[in-house]
This record gives C-alpha cells, structure tokens and sequence, in this order.
C-alpha cells in the first residue's frame, strides 16, 4: 500500500469516526482525536516552532474541533477540515502572541522579588492570604477566574480551559494580564 | 504538556454529547433568502408605488443595476454560508465579485453623467442612505445570528461578505421605493451606504470574536 492509499484510508476511518461521535459515540471520538493529534501537531509545527508554545496550540486546537464539531459534514474528508482548523488556530495564537509582545512586557523576576528590602516586605505582607484575597478579588471577573485556576489551585493549561470554557490562549493573556495587575497594585501600596 | 493533551482528550471525550450536524449551506442560505425575498415582496406589494416603478424600468440600465444589485446580493449570502465552515476555500470571498464589479462600474458611469448635470445637489441622498442601513440592520442581524451557528474560524471575513449580500438586497428593494430621478449624491450614498454596512459588520464581529477570545 503507498502513501496516497494509506491516507485515503486513513481519511475514511477519521470521516467514519467523526460521524459516529457526532452521534455521541465517546469511544470513537477519544478514538479519533487520539489518532489526530500527531496530524495536528504536523501541522502546528509549520508555524510554531517551540514545542511547549505548539503543544498549547494543538490543545487549542482539540477544543476548537469540540465546539465546532457540528459543523462537519461527514461526505466530505476530514482532513483538509481539521487542517483548516488546525492552521488558523495556529495563525491566531500567532498574531497574538505577536499583539501580547508588542504591547506588553512579561518580566517574571521583576514581581518576584525587588532590590529595595522595603519594598519585598511589602510583597510579603501582599502575600499573606488576606492582603493576597483582597488584591484578587479586585481584579476583572476573568483575569481572577484565570488566577483563582491557574495560580491558586495550581490546575494546568488544559484542565483550567476545559473548567473555564475559555480557550488555552486566553487563559494565558488573562493571567499575564492579571499579574501585570497585581504588580501594579503592589507598587501603588508602596508609594503609598 | 503532552500529558495535558492526553488528559485534555479524555475529558473533552468523556463530555462529548450527540450533535446536531449543520445542514448544507446552500440549503441555509436559500432558505433565508427565501424568508428574506418574502418579507421584502410583501414590503414592496404593501408600500411601494410600482406604477411608477414600472415606468422607470423602461430604462435597460436600471435592469441591467437591479438584476447585478440582485446577483450580487444572492451570491454574497450564499458564499458566506459556505465560508462560514472551516473546510471551504477562501475562494468562495469571490463569488460575488464580477456581478458587483459590473454593478459599480455602471454606477461609475451613471454618476459621471450624473455630475454634469447635478454637481454636488443632495437629491435625496439622506433618505438613501437611511434606507439601506435600515433595511440592512435587521436582515443583517438575522443572517449574522445564522452565520454564527457555524462558529466561523474567520467571522470579520464573513460578517464583511454576508453584509455584502444584505447591503446590496437592500439597494435592490430601495429601487422600488426611487419613484424619481436620480442625482449624482444618491448614487454617490448608494454606494458609500454598502461600504458603511459593511465595514459596520465586520469590525463588529472582529471586537466580538477578540471580546470573547479575552
């Protein structure tokens, strides 16, 4: 059998166990995305190079052919439609990345840890958990559902996505967004 | 991370319920132009003088607009429909194209003439542009809330040729209701009213998507 044959093959199992979990077949479904995913890794991996970043964008790419699942037709191929899906995920996680640099500076040490001593205890008195309750719960509903999951309760990318019904991408900007946030709030104590 | 992955599949699998596969898109998209023909033929029975349509009609360029407004407007709906899924090619965005292309070049032409002899006199550009955008809003939001049924991978792209479509089926009907003769500034709305449309929709769907993607 060449390649052509195998994919053809390949194409039909997919198309078969799409329309089965359309049906609610969850064996076929966890089937199929299991089979797919070296396929949409391929694919990411044309655009992002980074395996951790690409990773991230192939398990935004699981949840986008969830949601959108009901929009494929089973007499046509599954591939070109999962590519399709698979590339403009790709796409849109790079545009944002490239949105997110542009205006945003991520500095991790910078919020960890000051050069004044005043200053880090300060931080630590944030850190006490009432001074740290408190900053959260200032923050807008979704950057403090991003840190309440991804920092408090110390859930992975996936697991805070599926929980939150919030893609990966988003979880990331929101939780960038929400320590940029707190960092400004500790600073404005400390003039204070 | 490539746990998670893992992890991520039998969740999304373990969730997984029927559901319910989208019908074809150009059975969509007829049956809203169906539904949207009927409402816009019992608007022009009920309220337009077609009379004094009739007589305009004589002019075989106003057929040759009406009949491209109309082509154009059909073909953007139904190729927004198919653009709507993630699998159809990009080159669906052209379907409308040469009849609004052909639609524009004779409002270029009609607004050269026009200008000899009418300048910059307003006509009734005003109530024009009403017209389109009022009649576009409503048909626009019916076709948009369809649209989003798909959940397309690019809604700026097909809110912008779905209100292509409604725009120009909006121009078309306004025809009924120009009992009278045309001056450059109402060509001039026509076409600048279809732009607003839209540019309207497309970036209300591009803050949309970024809004629920935050």
């Amino acid at each position: 059998m060449n390649s052509r044959d195998a994919d053809r093959q390949n194409g039909a199992e997919w198309s078969a166990l799409m329309a089965r979990a359309q049906d609610g077949d969850r064996k076929a479904y966890e089937t199929l995305l299991r089979q797919a995913v070296p396929y949409i890794r391929a694919v990411v991996r044309r655009i992002h190079a980074a395996p951790d970043r690409s990773e991230e964008v192939v398990q935004d790419v699981l949840l986008t052919v969830h949601r959108v699942r009901h929009t494929y037709d089973p007499a046509r191929p599954f591939g070109p439609w999962l590519a399709a899906i698979a590339r403009r995920r790709s796409i849109d996680a790079l545009r944002r990345r490239r949105r997110t640099e542009a205006h945003e500076v991520s500095d991790a040490v910078a919020y960890e840890t000051f050069a004044d001593p005043a200053a880090n205890r300060q931080e630590e008195k944030l850190a006490t958990a009432a001074g740290l309750n408190a900053a959260v719960a200032g923050l807008p509903a979704r950057q403090r559902e991003a840190i309440r999951l991804l920092k408090l309760r110390g859930l992975s990318l996936a697991e805070a996505s599926v929980e939150s019904g919030t893609s990966i991408a988003a979880l990331k900007v929101n939780v960038h967004r929400a320590i940029k946030s707190l960092r400004k709030r500790m600073t404005g104590e400390n003039e204070s | 991370m490539i746990d998670d992955t893992s992890w991520l599949i039998e969740k999304l699998a373990a969730e997984a319920r029927p559901v319910k596969r989208l019908r074809p898109p150009g059975l969509r998209a007829a049956l809203w132009l169906a539904a949207a023909g009927a409402l816009i033929a019992l608007a022009i029975w009920r309220f337009s003088d077609l009379h004094l349509f009739v007589q305009r009609a004589q002019s075989a360029r106003l057929d040759w607009e009406m009949a491209a407004m109309l082509l154009t407007g059909i073909l953007a709906v139904v190729a927004a429909f198919h653009l709507s899924l993630p699998d159809r090619a990009a080159a669906w965005a052209l379907l409308p194209l040469p009849p609004f292309a052909l639609w524009l070049a004779s409002m270029g032409v009609n607004c050269y003439r026009h200008w000899f002899t009418d300048g910059w006199a307003p006509g009734s550009s005003w109530e024009c542009l009403k017209f389109i955008i009022g009649v576009s809003v409503p048909l626009g939001a019916s076709l948009l809330y369809l649209l989003r049924r798909a959940a397309p991978l690019a809604p700026a792209r097909v809110a912008a040729i779905g209100s292509l479509g409604v725009a120009s089926i909006a121009a078309f009907t306004l025809q009924f209701f120009h009992p009278f003769e045309v001056t450059f500034m109402d060509l001039a709305t026509q076409v600048i009213a279809v732009g607003l449309v839209v540019a309207a929709a497309s970036a209300y769907e591009r803050l949309r998507s970024r809004r629920a993607a935050r």
